[in-house]
C-alpha cells in the first residue's frame, strides 16, 4: 500500500488517540472549560442587553460570534503552542525519525483539534440554545453554513498556527504572545462588539484577518437574517467570507510546510538534548 | 562483506571551528562500532550527519547506499534511531505508543524482513511485558531507556544509531541496556554504530572501536587489537629461587623466550600483564590532545 497514505491513516488514529488523551487529563479538560465557561459568563452577563439599533440580544450575538473566535484559539494557539512544546521535548524528532512520520504527526494535529472545537462548539451551541434567545438553528441552512465556514476557518487558521508555533523558539518565550496576539486581533475583528462601531481604519485592519470573517460566517448561519443589518454593508457577504478565508487558507498551505519543513530540518538529538539541559537548569 | 556505511573525508565546520577533520571510515553489515571519544571530540556530530539530521561541510557519505542528507522514507525505513525520551508521548501507553509508531512502517516489509516488528514480541524482547499498558510518563529511567531502544528498532532496521545511548544511567539500568544490544545482535544481527564516552560501554557491546579526538581518527581495531597495537611496555614479574623479580619489556615474548633461554627451569609464577584497554585509551587521547601527530591503524586486514 501507498506509505504516505498508511501514514496519513496512521496519523488520523493518532489523532484520536490524543483527543482522547486531552479529554481524560484533568489539566487539559480544566483549561478547555474554563476558556468555555469565562466566555459563556461574558455573554450571560450582557444577555439583556440589546445590540445598538436593534432589539437583539448582544449575549446571543457574542455567542456565535465566539464560535467563530475558538477555531482561532484552538487552530492557531493550540495548534502552535503544541508544535513549540513538542519540538522542545523531541515528539517531533521522533517523528522525524520514522518514515512519513512528520505526515502522520500533523494529521493527528489536525484530527486532535478537530475534535477539540467540534466539542466546545457543541457545547457552547447546547448551552446557548437552552439560556439564550433568538438563535437561529431551525433552518437546515444554518447546519450548512455553520459547517462550511468551520471547516474552511479551520483551514485558514491552522497553517497560521504551525508557521507561529514553528518561529517561536521556546513555550517559555512564545507563551504571553499568544494571549496579545489573539485578544488584539478579537478587539478588532467585531467578536465581541459589530465592527462597524471601530474606526474606519481598524475597521480595515479587521478585515484583512480571517477571524473577522470567521465570526461574520458564524453569525450569518446562526442569527436571524436580518441582523445582517449592523454588519459592514448590512450583508452576510457569503462570497466574500468565502474569497477571505480561501486566500488564507490557500496562502498557508503553501507556505506553511516549507516553514515547518525548515524548523523539523534543525531538529537532532544534540539539540533536544541541549533544551533539555535548559531546562532542567531552570527548574 | 558490503559495506553498509562508507565515510570518506567527512569534515564539519561551525563558523570557523572545524569540528571534524577528514573522518574517513566503513562499517560492514552486521558489524558493532563503537565511535569512542572525550567529550566535544565530535562523536554526536558525526552520528547526526549519519542519521540524516544534520548537514555536512564536505566529504562523502554513504549509509545503505545513500547519501543520508536526501535519503528519503524509504531509506529512513531501513535505519533505526535511538533517541533519549524526556516529556515526549507522556500520555501513551507503552504497548499503544509502539504499535502506533509501528504501523509506519509496514508498507516497507520486505521478502526477508516483515516489518513492523511484532509488538508483544518486542515488548518481550526489551523486556516491558509487564508494563504493557503503563503510561511513559509512570514508567522508571530505565523502563523509559528500554522503551527508548524498542521505539529505535521497532521498524526492524538494518542500521541502527545509537548516540550516548546509557548517558545519565545507573549501574543496572546500564546493565538492561547492554543486554537488550547484545540480543539484537544476536537474533536480528543489525548494524549498530554507537557513540559513546565509556570506554568499558566499547568493549562489552563493539566488534570494532574507533577512537575519535579532536575531530579525528586516532585509533581502529578490536578492544585487543588496540591494546596490543599501541603495545607499550609490558610488565612480566616470575620468580626464582624464592625470590620475586619484575621487569618492564618492550617485547614481552622475546624477553621471556631470553629468559627461559638463560634460567630454563628455575624460572617459577610467570606473569605477563598487558596494557589494558583502559591504559591505551588514556594514552591516546593524551597523545593526541598535546598535538602528536600519531595515528594508530589496527585494522586486521
Amino acid at each position: 500500500m501507498n506509505p504516505a497514505l498508511v501514514a496519513a491513516r496512521a496519523g488520523l488514529s493518532r489523532g484520536w488517540i490524543e483527543f482522547k488523551q486531552t479529554l481524560t487529563t484533568p489539566n487539559d479538560l480544566i483549561a478547555i472549560l474554563i476558556t468555555t465557561c469565562g466566555f459563556l459568563a461574558a455573554m450571560i452577563w450582557t444577555r439583556h442587553t440589546h445590540l445598538p439599533g436593534t432589539h437583539f440580544s448582544l449575549g446571543t450575538t457574542m455567542l456565535v460570534s465566539v464560535l467563530g473566535l475558538n477555531v482561532g484559539v484552538y487552530g492557531v494557539v493550540t495548534m502552535g503552542d503544541l508544535l513549540v512544546v513538542e519540538r522542545e521535548d523531541g515528539t517531533l524528532l521522533r517523528a522525524k525519525a520514522i518514515p512519513n512520520g512528520m505526515l502522520g504527526y500533523l494529521a493527528g494535529k489536525v484530527v486532535n483539534i478537530s475534535g477539540q472545537i467540534a466539542l466546545t462548539t457543541a457545547t457552547t451551541l447546547l448551552i446557548g440554545a437552552l439560556l439564550f434567545t433568538g438563535l437561529a438553528i431551525g433552518r437546515p441552512g444554518s447546519w450548512l453554513t455553520l459547517a462550511w465556514v468551520l471547516a474552511l476557518g479551520l483551514l485558514a487558521m491552522l497553517p497560521v498556527g504551525a508557521v507561529l508555533g514553528s518561529l517561536f523558539p521556546s513555550q517559555r518565550s512564545a507563551g504571553p504572545w499568544w494571549l496579545l496576539l489573539l485578544s488584539g486581533l478579537a478587539a478588532i475583528s467585531g467578536i465581541f462588539y459589530p465592527i462597524t462601531h471601530l474606526p474606519v481604519f481598524l475597521q480595515w485592519t479587521g478585515q484583512v484577518f480571517p477571524l473577522y470573517w470567521l465570526g461574520l460566517g458564524m453569525r450569518s448561519a446562526l442569527l436571524p437574517n436580518a441582523m445582517a443589518v449592523v454588519e459592514v454593508g448590512h450583508s452576510w457577504r457569503h462570497l466574500a467570507t468565502f474569497g477571505v478565508l480561501s486566500a488564507w487558507a490557500v496562502a498557508g498551505l503553501v507556505l506553511a510546510p516549507e516553514v515547518l519543513r525548515r524548523m523539523a530540518r534543525r531538529e537532532s538529538g544534540s539539540t533536544v538534548a541541549a533544551r533539555r539541559e535548559k531546562a532542567m537548569r531552570r527548574t | 562483506m558490503e559495506d553498509v556505511l562508507d565515510v570518506r573525508d567527512l569534515r564539519m565546520r561551525y563558523g570557523k571551528t572545524d569540528v571534524l577533520n577528514g573522518v574517513s571510515f566503513a562499517v560492514r553489515r552486521g558489524e558493532v562500532l563503537a565511535l569512542l571519544g572525550p567529550n566535544g571530540a565530535g562523536k554526536t556530530t558525526t552520528i547526526e550527519i549519519l542519521e540524516g539530521f544534520r548537514m555536512r561541510s564536505a566529504g562523502e557519505v554513504s549509509v545503505l547506499g545513500a547519501d543520508p542528507a536526501h535519503g528519503g522514507e524509504a531509506w529512513r525505513a531501513r535505519t533505526g534511531v535511538v533517541l533519549q525520551s524526556w516529556r515526549d508521548h507522556a500520555k501513551w501507553q507503552v504497548r499503544e505508543l509502539l504499535a502506533h509508531l509501528g504501523r509506519y512502517y509496514a508498507p516497507y516489509s520486505t521478502a526477508s524482513v516483515t516489518r513492523p516488528w511484532d509488538v508483544d514480541d518486542l515488548l518481550e524482547t526489551v523486556g516491558l511485558t509487564a508494563h504493557a499498558r503503563k503510561r511513559v510518563r509512570n514508567l522508571s529511567g530505565g523502563q523509559r531507556r528500554r522503551l527508548d531502544v524498542a521505539i529505535g528498532i521497532v521498524g526492524r532496521p538494518e542500521l541502527l544509531f545509537l548516540d550516548e545511548p546509557t548517558a545519565g544511567f545507573d549501574p543496572e539500568a546500564r546493565r538492561d541496556f547492554h543486554d537488550v544490544v547484545h540480543r539484537l545482535t544476536d537474533r536480528e544481527k543489525t548494524t549498530i554504530l554507537l557513540t559513546t564516552h565509556d570506554l568499558d560501554e566499547a568493549e562489552r557491546l563493539a566488534d570494532r572501536i574507533l577512537i575519535l579526538t579532536g575531530g579525528t581518527i586516532i585509533a581502529d581495531g578490536s578492544a585487543d587489537e588496540l591494546a596490543r597495537a599501541m603495545s607499550g611496555q609490558s610488565e612480566v614479574r616470575w620468580s626464582r629461587n624464592g625470590q620475586r623479580f619484575v621487569h618492564a619489556a618492550d617485547d614481552a615474548t622475546a624477553f621471556v623466550r631470553e629468559l627461559f633461554r638463560q634460567c630454563g627451569e628455575s624460572v617459577e609464577d610467570l606473569e605477563v600483564r598487558r596494557p589494558s584497554l583502559q591504559d591505551t585509551y588514556m594514552a591516546l587521547v593524551r597523545q593526541a590532545e598535546q598535538g602528536a601527530p600519531h595515528t594508530l591503524t589496527a585494522v586486521a586486514a
